[in-house]
């Protein structure tokens, strides 16, 4: 676990897309090449700090072990102001989550490996005010 | 000129009063109202630590002011309360904010007071021209033992500043530090929970090291405390900060602003900053701001600011005030989950 996260955490701590200059198309998550324009796309990383709305959501019940103490939690699909769509935790109370939900992204805590292993970091989504 | 060149706070959303811990303890909540002047405090949630409020803060600080992330040359968090004994909480800020890497980067600790320490170290390298902009953050989840009276008042909550040369904010006029080894307050590596000399904690270690810092810096500028707008104190309680308000000559209209701890409690680190905070959130140019920090062990920081003109070209919403009204009250069963006093194994 620990060397696969490390390697994406620039991407799990930051909502990064890639945008490509030819065709204005965004990616999420990011591409290195344009399928609609392949060799004429340049792609450029970008952050995308966009408020969303819940598309749809699941609320999840039973969990590991590890985990016991953070149920009940949401998953949600998020499609941010942008058009970009996101599969997240949503971190509120499950009796108020609804379709159409505005929410914005925050910095939590996912995990840990145990009380002396590593703390995984990276990005939710929290009701917008 | 250097000083402040934007500000973030982030206070976690969720309350716990006084009445709910006194109820566990069965102690009389009027009285330790009474005796602490906090009525209520901020708790974390279950998947927020140092780290990410260190994080939400300084994003917010970012997005309110138009800078180039890549000339952040700087990032100190100051805390007591950093996620690992080992693995400076800075690099994850660093890498939370998708700065390139090219920044000195540590993570402070002087109790309560590692948050101004960090501006000061920012302030330095901005005058040596080693650095264009740093970033401070003073940070901290902290936890009194259950039915310690700490339990009552130790809090979370973050603030950051970006220190720099340009479109300045509010400058730095002067900056001293005052230290001696007294031990009112402690922890030893391994240990959960922090110690304290208690009644020792006042004269000796918070009054006589925040007196001797705001004396001094206000003396050597010739300053009294009719020249200042506004002052913020450390704020372990909703006492100390105003008994040594009145013993250096400042008035109520002076500190209310900056009082913050009734309603969020002691955020150690973020504590005057996030005062200092909803002073800046109200500022107008010209005024004039004394900042004093404490931490045990013991010393102060103090500062003097002067606001510009700039204070008006800057984002300055949500505010401090906002954000402390827009809270969930909890119960002690959460507070106890929310916290990790619940042990499952
Ligand atoms: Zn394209």
């Amino acid at each position: 676990m620990l060397p696969r996260f490390w390697r994406k955490i620039k991407y799990r701590y930051n909502l990064i897309g890639s945008k490509c200059k030819n065709c204005e198309t965004l990616y999420y998550p990011p591409r290195n090449i344009c399928p609609k324009c392949r060799r004429r796309g340049e792609m450029e990383e970008l952050e995308l700090w966009d408020e969303g709305r819940v598309i749809s959501y699941t609320i999840v019940h039973e969990t590991s072990d590890d985990f016991k103490l953070n149920v009940p939690y949401i998953i949600a699909l998020i499609k941010l102001e942008n058009g970009v769509i996101i599969t997240s935790q949503v971190v509120c109370n499950p009796s108020e989550i609804k379709i159409g939900m505005k929410v914005k992204p925050v910095f939590r805590k996912y995990g840990e490996d145990g009380e002396d292993g590593v703390i995984y970091y990276g990005t939710k989504f929290v009701p917008a005010d | 000129m250097i000083g402040i060149v934007s500000y973030g706070t982030y206070i976690p959303k969720y309350r716990i009063k006084v009445e709910e811990i006194a109820k566990i303890w069965g102690e009389d909540a009027e009285s330790i109202k009474r005796g602490l002047n906090v009525y209520e405090k901020s708790v974390p949630d279950i998947d927020e630590d140092t780290a990410t409020i260190s994080v939400e803060a300084a994003r917010e600080a970012l997005k309110r002011c138009d800078i180039c992330k890549d000339d952040i040359g700087a990032v100190f968090v100051g805390s007591e309360s950093h996620p690992y004994a080992v693995k400076p909480t800075a690099t994850i800020v660093g890498d939370a904010l998708n700065l390139n890497g090219f920044f000195y980067a540590a993570d402070l600790e002087f109790a309560c007071k590692a948050g101004t320490a960090g501006i000061q170290n920012c302030i330095a390298l901005v005058k040596s021209g080693m650095i264009r902009y740093g970033l401070a953050i003073g940070s901290d989840t902290s936890q009194g033992a259950p039915g310690d009276p700490l339990e009552y008042s130790a809090s979370a909550g973050g603030s950051a500043f970006i220190i720099g040369e340009n479109n300045v904010i509010a400058e730095v006029k002067d900056t001293l530090s005052f230290t001696t080894d007294t031990p009112d307050f402690w922890r030893r590596e391994g240990q959960r929970y922090p110690s304290h000399g208690g009644r020792f904690t006042g004269e000796p270690a918070y009054f006589r090291h925040v007196l001797t810092a705001a004396k001094t810096i206000m003396q050597r500028n010739c300053l009294k405390a009719d020249d200042f707008t506004y002052a913020v104190f450390h704020m372990p309680n909703g006492k100390f900060p105003v008994r040594v308000a009145n013993q250096l000559g400042f008035k109520k209209e002076q500190i209310e602003l900056g009082l913050v701890v009734r309603y969020i409690g002691n955020t150690y680190s973020a504590s005057s900053l996030i005062g200092f905070s909803a002073v800046l959130d109200y500022a107008k140019p010209e005024d004039r701001i004394l900042l004093t920090s404490f931490g045990s062990g013991a010393g102060s920081d103090a500062f003097i600011f002067e606001v510009t003109d700039e204070i008006h070209s800057i984002e300055r919403n949500p505010k401090v005030w906002d954000k402390i009204k827009n809270c969930v009250y909890i119960d002690y069963g959460i507070y106890a989950k929310f916290r990790g006093k619940i042990k499952m194994r």
